[in-house]
């Protein structure tokens, strides 16, 4: 897994690509975020554009990553998810906890 | 000379997740094979993938003494898939729903959940040396 992070004003976009998997995949996300929260960071987005693959641990590390933003008083929201991944999600009921947007722009607006 | 009506790949792994992949690329080579399409091919991929997991998590508990057993079995309509781990067994019933309101935020817990909805059938074998876990997938099943 790699991730990437730009700003795009006051929100930090995390381009995240290759498998969130069980192991350091799903331990190198986790840690990015908690830096991010912090650093005082309270909008954050994780761009899953090009996540090929997650498993049920990649799954309940987003929701751990979703959970410790919350309980900062941060949001954290879910861009681009590949077909293959929305499935997963609306499977697992876990698309009525987070919020997710099919484009960039309509992500950035939704912290306004 | 009467052909055998099933091909099986026998995997006999030590206790270590850097045979997740190993597993994944067998798995996905047999159901190539069998002429799954790719829909089907990822989320048996993933199902055996997960059953691995909690094979050598749970069932073994990481003990690298232990092994699991992956064995693929190829009928003509059909795949099984057994996972057999040295661990002391557990009762499905008693697992809980990840998907119950309570649930929904736990990091954990969803591995057997996946397999469930992904496969056709899915049993379980509580055994004196282990638990063993089956799952199977049609080639015609929606």
């Amino acid at each position: 897994m790699k991730i990437s992070t730009r700003n795009v004003g006051d929100v930090k976009i995390l381009d995240v690509s290759g498998k969130i998997t069980l192991g350091e995949d799903t331990a190198e996300l986790r840690n990015e975020v908690k830096t991010l929260l912090k650093n005082g960071q309270k909008k954050i987005v994780l761009n899953l554009a090009d996540v090929n693959y997650i498993d049920s641990s990649g799954l309940g590390e987003l929701v751990s990553c979703h959970v410790t933003a919350d309980s900062q008083g941060a949001k954290l929201k879910l861009l681009n998810l590949t077909k293959k991944l929305r499935e997963l999600m609306a499977i697992t009921k876990l698309l009525t906890v987070f919020e997710t947007y099919e484009d960039e722009a309509s992500a950035l607006a939704s912290f306004k | 000379m009467k052909m055998a009506a099933t091909n099986a790949i026998h995997m006999d792994l030590l206790t270590d997740l850097r045979y997740l992949d190993l597993v994944d690329q067998v798995s996905h080579s047999v159901t190539k094979v069998m002429g799954f399409d790719e829909d089907r091919i990822y989320w048996i991929g993933m199902s055996v993938r997960e059953g691995v997991i909690n094979a050598m998590l749970h069932g073994n508990q990481m003990d690298i003494g232990k092994r699991v057993v992956v064995r693929f079995e190829m009928a003509p309509s059909s795949l099984a898939v057994s996972i057999h781990d040295q661990g002391r067994g557990f009762d499905p019933a008693c697992v809980p729903n990840p998907v119950a309101p309570e649930n929904l935020l736990k990091p954990c817990g969803r591995g057997l959940f996946c397999i469930k909805s992904f496969m056709d059938d899915v049993s379980f074998n509580r055994q004196p040396d282990g638990m063993e876990i089956r799952l199977l997938k049609r080639l015609a099943s929606e």
